[in-house]
């Protein structure tokens, strides 16, 4: 079964422990993430030098898919270029929404464990709201939500 | 009190076999990968037994056309069986007569059309009204866009830690500026049952008429409009085992005759020229347009079908379920009730520590224990507890107790999931 698959100890894991959490003193960008669904909010702070992602931190309130999400993402993104980033940010959105065939050449990972999401509609948004946030961060748009925009849309035409 | 009904033992439904009961439901024979459906969001919308999709079947296929219009024979039956369902409503709440019942979309319809008919008309610049913090999102949203549009205020009645309104606090409220109440009768986030009738009262020594959201109410509890002097009273059939698409409001016709009308269109005038419209009489002066005549027909035979069971037998087996699963859900350590008011119907709000609803959801989903998980549409509450979202069991008179035993082993498999 589906939720069987998606909630892996790699998820649970990052759940317990995500990675890079918090919040960033010196930040280039920054966005807040909402899901105005279900509440959820998620603060993501980067730095951005010579377009290379230095340092990046989340924070925020979310269920264990959007926060190992936000976790898996930050371990991702950290250290590559904003090139890179968006990318990664292209291809996990396209996974999510089953649109990305994972045997053929891509960038995730072990991101493609979240592939098992795109059977569950109502949760796409939780999985996809870090990379959501990051994209606006990186467009210096201080708000994201997962209901006013292109990819936004894209996710509710998959609903 | 309001709900004498439910302190009932359990030999008031003992005799009634429901098990046969639920069987009457075909949906919840469905399997969900493999797994029985155990359907626990009846708070969010109930399920329909064969008696009422029977009637919507035989109404499609042997009775409709359109109503109030044409001569012939199947208008004819149409508006009879229309009218039927009206007046089914009616005995249903005992409303003093059927021209008090209006057909609507559901319930957010029914208080949208008060705030438009009533509140557009009679309230006005520094007028307050008194809303509660257990409103449904429907009994907020439409008073703030008139206090917005009119330069009104909104006051709002606290709760208590157990989720109980704090009525002390309602009445300290009054005062002259004060032309309106909106209330909800039992809480869609918690199943708190709020002593309605004590607050009608108060409000009417101060001459304020009083809107009640019975949505989660009208299936549990026995509502009787006049008996509680309620001026509106509001609820959707989709919610006692009928369609979408449809419910009512109830108004005290002198007031429904002083209102404005909400929609303009067919069928609520009785006359019209490019110089003047005349409106129709009540209650077809707040029902423009073909109105949803086989939810309708559908509704009133949801009510047959509840009635024939009597809601006091529902209300006491329901509170059985209710009373069997606080007990089991306070046994596993972690968990928290939220919503412990005295006064309640079978809703129990949970969450689980260091777990988010949402995956509480899935995962016992995967069990096909269906739960609804969020905020409930009642935000205001969520903020008074501190908690983002909930997770929301709401049981109806077809669930059964081994039913609460798989919740209960549903949410022992969430916990070893994240341990």
């Amino acid at each position: 079964m589906v939720t069987k698959s998606l909630y892996q100890e790699v998820i649970l894991d990052h759940n317990r422990k995500p990675r890079n959490y918090g919040k960033l003193d010196y930040a280039s960008h920054h966005a807040v993430g909402h899901n105005p669904l279900c509440g959820d909010r998620l603060d993501i702070t980067l730095q951005l030098e010579n377009d290379q992602i230095n340092n990046i931190a989340f924070e925020g309130e979310s269920c264990a898919i959007c926060k190992a999400s936000a976790s898996m993402m930050t371990a991702a993104v950290k250290g590559r270029s904003r090139l890179d980033a968006e990318i990664l940010i292209h291809e996990f959105r396209e996974l999510a929404t089953g649109k990305l065939d994972i045997d053929h050449p891509h960038h995730l990972g072990r991101l493609t464990i979240f592939s098992g999401i795109r059977d569950l509609p109502t949760r796409v948004k939780c999985a996809i709201l870090p990379w959501h946030t990051l994209q606006a961060a990186l467009n210096s748009i201080d708000n994201a939500s997962t209901e006013n925009n292109d990819s936004a849309q894209a996710v509710s035409s998959k609903l | 009190m309001d709900s004498a009904n439910i302190s009932l033992k359990p030999e008031a439904f003992s005799d009634l076999d429901w098990e046969k009961i639920r069987a009457d439901f075909p949906i919840l024979k469905l399997k969900i990968d493999g797994k029985p459906l155990i359907y626990l969001d009846n708070a969010a919308s109930s399920q329909m037994p064969q008696q009422v999709i029977d009637r919507l079947v035989r109404y499609q296929t042997t009775q409709h056309a359109n109503i109030n219009r044409a001569v012939h024979y199947l208008s004819e039956v149409a508006t009879m069986e229309y009218h039927k369902a009206r007046c089914k409503l009616q005995q249903f709440i005992n409303a003093r007569e059927d021209r008090e019942i209006i057909f609507t979309s559901g319930t957010t319809d029914s208080i949208n059309l008060v705030m438009h008919g009533y509140g557009r008309k009679f309230i006005k610049a520094g007028d307050e009204i008194i809303l509660t913090t257990l409103e449904h999102h429907s009994n907020i949203v439409p008073w703030q866009m008139l206090a917005n549009e009119k330069g009104a205020k909104i006051r709002v009645v606290p709760i208590n830690d157990k989720g109980e309104l704090e009525v002390d606090e309602y009445e300290k409220l009054f005062n002259e500026r004060t032309k309106f109440v909106g209330l909800i009768h039992v809480s869609n986030a918690l199943g708190t049952i709020n002593p309605i009738k004590r607050m009608i009262d108060f409000a009417h020594q101060h001459g304020v008429p009083v809107l009640i959201d019975g949505a989660q109410a009208a299936p549990h509890i026995i509502v009787d409009v006049q008996a509680l002097d309620c001026d509106f009273y509001a609820f959707s059939a989709h919610k006692l085992c009928g369609p979408t698409g449809v419910g009512i409001l109830y108004g005290k016709a002198a007031l429904l005759e002083a209102m404005q009308p909400f929609k303009g269109g067919g069928d609520m005038i009785a006359s019209v020229s490019f110089e003047k419209t005349t409106y129709n009489t009540i209650p077809h002066k707040f029902e423009a347009g073909t109105p949803p005549i086989a939810a309708a027909i559908g509704f009133g035979a949801a009510i047959d079908y509840l009635m024939a069971i009597g809601i006091k037998s529902i209300a006491a087996y329901e509170l059985a379920l209710l009373d069997y699963a606080t007990e089991c859900l306070n046994e596993i350590p972690g968990v928290r009730i939220i919503g412990t008011a005295a006064e309640k119907t079978a809703v129990i709000s949970f969450t689980i520590d260091g777990i988010h609803p949402h995956d509480i959801g899935t995962i016992l989903n995967q069990d096909g224990i269906a739960v609804r998980t969020g905020h409930h549409c009642a935000q205001p509450v969520m903020q008074r507890f501190k908690v983002p979202a909930t997770s929301r069991a709401s049981f109806a008179f077809y669930n059964r107790k081994t039913e609460v035993d798989a919740l209960i082993a549903g949410i022992k498999t969430v916990q070893k999931v994240f341990l």
